[in-house]
C-alpha cells in the first residue's frame, strides 16, 4: 500500500488499492505493474508508465505528452525544498495538466495545505507516518491573502 | 493605522490553533525536531542559547498604544520584563518557555499582531521607514503597499520553502531610511510624468556573507503590477535560487551567477505569462487599504510655538535633544520624535522594559494619535507630536531612560543580540557596544563630531548591518575566542556603501582603543564641520590605519 490520500471530486480519502509502484533505482529489478519512472527512464519509452519528476528537472518537457501520460509525480527530496511547488503551479495554471499530479518523497502532514493548494491532488505520505493523521493537514487554513492553483484569484478578487 | 478585517482576524485565531497543535505534537514525539524546525520558525520561534526566542512582526514598523501595552504584558507575564526591538522593526522576546508559546500567540492575535513568517526561508516582515505617512521628504506615502505585499506574501503556499530567507523593503521619500538597497527585494515609490505611482524594483541587495548592495531589473513599473512582479520574480527565485549551500543561497548569489541582464530577462519572461492577470491590483483594493492610512486629525497649528521656541532658548539640553531626535513633519506645527534606546551602560541596545513600553503607549495617546513607530535602526518613533509638547515629552522621556540626545551620534549603535543570547553569534555583541558607549560618555564631544553610525554584528549573519556602518564592528572566531574585525566607509540610503576592512581583528578590550583612535583620526582631518563619512571619503583608509596599526611593523620587525 502506498500511504496515499487522493482529491477526488473535492473530497479527501485514504487510497487502499493505489496500482502504481515509484520506482528510485532504475537498476534494481523492475515489478510487474503499473510504474511510476524517473524522468530519463520515461523518456527513452514514453509510451508507457508514469512520470515522476525530480525538482532539478524541466516541467515544460512534458508538454508534448500529456494526452497519453496517466500521471505526473513531483519528487520532495526534502519536505524544505519547495521547488515542486513552482513545478506544480507551472504544470497546472501554464501547462494545463489536468491529469492526477502526486506529491512523492518527503510528504508530511503540516505541507500538504500547501500542496494542495499549488495543485497535487494525490499525496504519497512518507512510509513511517499515518496517513489517517496526515489527512488532518489537507484542509489548512480558511484564508488565503494570494493566490494558488486551486484559488487563482487573490482575496482582493473574492472580497 | 491598518485594522484587521474577518479575513485578517481568521487567518491569524486559525494560525495559532494549527500552531498549538503543531507544538503539542512535537512535546509529545510526534513531530521530530527536524520536522518541527520550519513550522517553528515561520511562527517566529527560534532556540537560542538558553531558551526560545520569539520574534513578534511589527509591520512596517507601525503599531497601536494598545499593541505597545501587549507586547509590555508579554515582557511582563511571559519574559524577564523586558524586549528587544530589532534591526528589521521587529520585537523579539529572549526568555521564552515553549509550552506557553500558543498563548503569547493567542494574546497577540486579539490585539491583531503575529508572529507570522518572521523567521525561515520564505519573504519576512515587509519593511519601510519609520517616518512613512509623516516625513517632510516623502513622495507617497508606502504604506499601503507594504501592507498590501504583507498580506500577498502571509502563507503565500508556493513560496514558503524558499532556498533561503527573502526581505523585502519599500521607501518613497528623498532619503532612503529602508536601506533598500539592502534586501533581496527593494522598493522605490515615486511619481511618473503623468502623476502615476511607479516601482523602481532592486534585487540582490542583502548582507551577510557576501553583502552586495542591489542592483535595479525595473524601472517605472506601474503599481498595479507590483504582486505580479514580485511574484515572478520569487518564482525565478524559487526555480533556480541554490539549494545546496546555506551562504550561497540568497538571491544576490543567484543574481551574480546569472548577471543582472540575464535574472531581469528571466523575469521579464515569467512575468509576460502574469501581468494584467489576476495578480494585477485594483484601485478599489488599493483605495481599501489606503483608507486605512488617511492622516489623522492634524490641528491648525502654527509651525512657530512661542513656548517651544522659549525652551530651547533657555534649556540648552533640551536644545541638544532636539537637534538631534526632532525630525521634521510635513504637517505645519508639528515634529516626528526619536525616542533613543540607546541610553549607554544602563541597558543594550534596543532594550526596553515592560515599563517603557507602557508610558510610551501613554505618550503616543497624550501627545499624539495613538501610533507608534519602530524605527529600523532600533530606537521608537513618536510620529505626531505637537511642538509645544515636545518639551513636556522630552522631560518624561528623560525620567523614564528614553531622553539620550544621541540620534545618528556614535553611541546610537546599532547591535544584534550577540552571543549573550543568540545561538549562531561568534562574538558578543552587548559587552562591545556598552564598552565603547561608556568610552564616549561627553555628549558635547559627541555632538562635535557629529552623524557617526557604527553598527555591530556577533556573525556573519550581520543582524546589526555592520558592513553599512560608517564604522562596522563584526564579531568573529578564532579558535574559540572571540574578536573583532573593524569596517570603516560603509553606509545606508541613497548614497549606500560597504564599510572596507581595515586590518587584523582586535580583542574586546581593545575596541573601545581603537575607536577612539579612529575618531581620533577623523577629529585631526576633519574640516570645518564635515561629516566623518566625508572626511573618509577625502583622506581615504590608510590615516585610519595608521593611527590603529602604529606599531606593528616595529613589533614583528
Amino acid at each position: 500500500m502506498n500511504n496515499l490520500l487522493r482529491l477526488e471530486a473535492g473530497e479527501a480519502r485514504i487510497v487502499a488499492d493505489d496500482p502504481w509502484t515509484l520506482i528510485r533505482d532504475i537498476e534494481a529489478e523492475q515489478p510487474a505493474g503499473q510504474l511510476i519512472v524517473p524522468l530519463a527512464r520515461w523518456l527513452e519509452d514514453p509510451q508507457q508508465h508514469g512520470v515522476w519528476l525530480g525538482p532539478d528537472d524541466e516541467v515544460e518537457c512534458l508538454k508534448p505528452w500529456f494526452a497519453q501520460l496517466p500521471l505526473i509525480a513531483l519528487d520532495f527530496p526534502s519536505f524544505r525544498d519547495g521547488r515542486a511547488y513552482s513545478q506544480a503551479y507551472l504544470l497546472r495554471t501554464r501547462l494545463g495538466w489536468t491529469g492526477e499530479l502526486r506529491a512523492v518523497g518527503d510528504v508530511l502532514r503540516d505541507q500538504l495545505s500547501h500542496m494542495r493548494q499549488c495543485g497535487f491532488d494525490s499525496f504519497a505520505v512518507r512510509e513511517d507516518k499515518s496517513v489517517e493523521d496526515a489527512l488532518k493537514g489537507l484542509a489548512g487554513m480558511s484564508v488565503l491573502y494570494g493566490r494558488s492553483v486551486i484559488e487563482p484569484r487573490p482575496l482582493f478578487r473574492r472580497r | 493605522m491598518y485594522q484587521y478585517d474577518d479575513y485578517d482576524r481568521a487567518l491569524v485565531f486559525e494560525r495559532v490553533a494549527q500552531f498549538r497543535d503543531q507544538v503539542e505534537r512535537f512535546m509529545a514525539g510526534e513531530l521530530s525536531e527536524e520536522e518541527f524546525l520550519p513550522l517553528r520558525l515561520q511562527n517566529g520561534l527560534y532556540m537560542q542559547k538558553h531558551a526560545y526566542m520569539l520574534r513578534v512582526a511589527i509591520p512596517y514598523g507601525t503599531l497601536s498604544a494598545r499593541q505597545m501595552r501587549t507586547l509590555a504584558s508579554i515582557a511582563r507575564d511571559y519574559d524577564r520584563g523586558y524586549g528587544h526591538f530589532t534591526t528589521r522593526q521587529n520585537m523579539q522576546f529572549n526568555w521564552i518557555e515553549l509550552a506557553l508559546v500558543p498563548e503569547i500567540l493567542e494574546r497577540l492575535a486579539e490585539v491583531e499582531m503575529h508572529a507570522i513568517q518572521t523567521s525561515g526561508n520564505c519573504v519576512r516582515n515587509i519593511t519601510t521607514e519609520a517616518f512613512a505617512g509623516v516625513a517632510a521628504d516623502e513622495l507617497i506615502d508606502p504604506r499601503p503597499l507594504a501592507e498590501i505585499l504583507r498580506q500577498w506574501s502571509t502563507i503565500n503556499p508556493e513560496f514558503l520553502f524558499l532556498p533561503r530567507k527573502f526581505k523585502i523593503a519599500i521607501c518613497s521619500a528623498e532619503q532612503d531610511r529602508a536601506a533598500i538597497m539592502m534586501h533581496d527585494i527593494g522598493l522605490y515609490l515615486y511619481t511618473g510624468a503623468d502623476g502615476q505611482m511607479l516601482l523602481r524594483v532592486i534585487v540582490g541587495g542583502g548582507l551577510g556573507r557576501t553583502p552586495i548592495l542591489g542592483l535595479q531589473i525595473r524601472e517605472g513599473l506601474p503599481w498595479q503590477h507590483l504582486l505580479s512582479y514580485v511574484e515572478a520574480v520569487l518564482r525565478v527565485y524559487n526555480r533556480h535560487g541554490r539549494r545546496d549551500n546555506k551562504y550561497k543561497a540568497r538571491i544576490k548569489i543567484l543574481v551574480k551567477a546569472l548577471g543582472i541582464e540575464a535574472f531581469a530577462r528571466e523575469v521579464e519572461e515569467e512575468w509576460q505569462y502574469l501581468k494584467e492577470g489576476p495578480a494585477q491590483l485594483t484601485g478599489v483594493e488599493y483605495e481599501r487599504v489606503a483608507s486605512a492610512f488617511v492622516p489623522p486629525d492634524y490641528r491648525s497649528l502654527s509651525d512657530t510655538d512661542l513656548e517651544f521656541g522659549t525652551r530651547l532658548a533657555e534649556n540648552p539640553t533640551f536644545a541638544r535633544w532636539v537637534s538631534r531626535n526632532v525630525q521634521p513633519h510635513k504637517v505645519p506645527g508639528y515634529a516626528s520624535v526619536v525616542l533613543s534606546t540607546k541610553p549607554g551602560i544602563a541597558s543594550p541596545p534596543g532594550d526596553v522594559t515592560g515599563e517603557q513600553m507602557d508610558v510610551v503607549a501613554g505618550w503616543s495617546e497624550q501627545f499624539g494619535f495613538g501610533e507608534i513607530r519602530i524605527a529600523h535602526e532600533q530606537n521608537i518613533v513618536l510620529p505626531d507630536v505637537p511642538k509645544a509638547d515636545l518639551f513636556a515629552l522630552w522631560s518624561r522621556a528623560c525620567e523614564h531612560g528614553l531622553g539620550s540626545a544621541n540620534v545618528g551620534l556614535l553611541t546610537d549603535i546599532i547591535a544584534c543580540p550577540g552571543g549573550d543570547f543568540c545561538a549562531l553569534a561568534n562574538a558578543k555583541s552587548i559587552p562591545i557596544a556598552q564598552g565603547i558607549q561608556a568610552r564616549f560618555e561627553d555628549l558635547d564631544y559627541l555632538h562635535d563630531l557629529g552623524d557617526i553610525s557604527l553598527n555591530i554584528s556577533g556573525c556573519m549573519n550581520a543582524c546589526g548591518h555592520h558592513h553599512i556602518g560608517n564604522i562596522g564592528i563584526l564579531g568573529v572566531d578564532k579558535n574559540g575566542s572571540e574578536w573583532y574585525q573593524i569596517t570603516l566607509g560603509g553606509a545606508q540610503g541613497k548614497h549606500s556603501a560597504l564599510g572596507k576592512v581595515i586590518g587584523p581583528s582586535f580583542s574586546a578590550v581593545e575596541v573601545p582603543d581603537v575607536i577612539e583612535r579612529i575618531i581620533a583620526t577623523f577629529a585631526r582631518y576633519r574640516e570645518s564641520e564635515e561629516l566623518f563619512v566625508d572626511t573618509l571619503q577625502r583622506i581615504g583608509l590608510e590615516p585610519f590605519k595608521e593611527a590603529v596599526y602604529p606599531k606593528v611593523l616595529e613589533v614583528s620587525a
